[in-house]
């Protein structure tokens, strides 16, 4: 090893080298980290991310309100508001409920002509059954039966699928209850995950909709 | 979220603390000549510690996997060993730089967590974000009053190089 000032002044050189192609690898690497400083969340990436490439969904097979079976596959041709729920949820899934209730009266022509349909899925299927998802879609819908039904998973299998697919996590919470993120799922009519909104503003939920419809 | 943050992640950086006292001196004098000052160590920590102050990274190392194995050995080896490697070369002026900016970390995370009506990682409930905002906020005063204390009444020569046990300067 060399001594004296030379390698010192080397040593600053070699330093500034190496630390500005660290900084330079690592802005790449958060760049691609958070889609190009864009997602900062996995709730914000999993938006990004179906924006950019829509997401397939797994046919899986669900029970719905009256016991009637069905999977999603069985819903494609239609617009389909989708958002996850457990009925005994005292706080989002009410926020959700509202929202889907007003969706439901705003959407009410295309909705009648078979055009959009609202989908409630429970990610908590033992303790949701038919008779319960009815009481939970009793508590919003005043008016209308139509357009908007509650439905569950018939498998553990089925559950994990759904949410795998749709980007739903579940954690339980200290109340027996369940904490989730909650937002509202558009899938197109070829049956593919292709946008998710926040809850609160239903704007943009109608405009995409009424726009896709029109063209 | 508390214990991956406050307890999981602090324990992973010392055991690249730990790693670096088994290195022999020659092999620290060798990366010297890459690291003056411990810049370079500084600089590759930051980078590392920033991926995994994003909420997205910690939010996805609590299942997926490959995270899980890139969080185990990315903390130690990119954050605890370069940082622990370079500590003792910092200046005052570069240490002085770090701590500030450490705290203000703690202060500006902390208060995010605190405040934000949303939660950040969807893994975690909102209390136990809100919990550790108030646990960075406890710590980050902590080390400021620690900080404020050592400028005041510390001895600054224990700043100085007589930390370098082992590695010798370059120049003898």
């Amino acid at each position: 090893m060399t001594t004296g000032p030379d390698s010192a002044l080397t040593a600053v050189w070699r330093t500034a080298v190496v630390s500005a192609a660290l900084l330079l690898v690592g802005a790449v690497a958060l760049a691609a980290a958070t889609d190009g400083f864009q997602a900062f969340t996995t709730e914000t990436a999993r938006r990004v991310a179906v924006r950019r490439q829509p997401a397939d969904l797994p046919a899986v097979a669900l029970e719905n309100q009256s016991g009637a079976r069905f999977t999603l596959a069985d819903l494609r041709g239609k617009w389909l508001l989708v958002d996850f729920i457990y009925t005994r949820c005292p706080t989002f899934c009410t926020a959700l409920g509202a929202d889907f209730a007003r969706l439901q009266q705003q959407l009410a022509r295309p909705i009648a002509q078979d055009r959009v349909q609202l989908l409630s899925i429970s990610f908590d299927p033992t303790r949701d059954p038919p008779s319960q998802l009815a009481a939970y879609l009793g508590r919003f819908r005043g008016r209308s039966m139509m357009g908007w039904q509650a439905a569950r998973p018939l498998t553990p299998d089925g559950l994990q699928q759904l949410t795998a697919a749709f980007g739903i996590t579940v954690i339980a919470d200290q109340h027996g209850g369940y904490t989730h993120n909650a937002a509202i799922h558009l899938v197109d009519p070829e049956g593919r995950l292709v946008d998710i909104f926040d809850l609160g503003d239903l704007h943009p939920i109608r405009e995409t909709i009424l726009r896709n419809l029109s063209q | 979220m508390t214990t991956q943050m406050l307890v999981q992640i602090p324990l992973l950086v010392a055991v690249g603390w730990l790693l670096s006292r088994s290195f022999p001196a020659h092999v620290l004098a060798r990366v010297e000549r890459w690291n003056h000052r411990g810049i370079t160590g500084l600089v590759l920590a930051t980078a590392a510690a920033t991926f995994w102050m994003l909420p997205r990274s910690l939010d996805t190392a609590t299942g997926h996997p490959l995270m899980v194995a890139a969080k185990y050995l990315s903390v130690p080896l990119l954050i605890g060993l370069p940082f622990a490697v370079s500590w003792p070369r910092m200046g005052f002026v570069v240490r002085g730089v770090f701590l500030v900016e450490f705290v203000a970390t703690f202060f500006r995370l902390g208060w995010l967590y605190l405040i934000s009506p949303i939660r950040l990682c969807n893994n975690y409930a909102l209390n136990d974000q809100q919990r550790l905002g108030g646990y960075m906020l406890a710590f980050g005063g902590g080390l400021l009053v620690w900080l404020a204390w050592k400028l005041l009444w510390g001895r600054f020569e224990s700043f100085s190089s007589t930390h370098l046990r082992s590695a010798p300067m370059p120049q003898q």
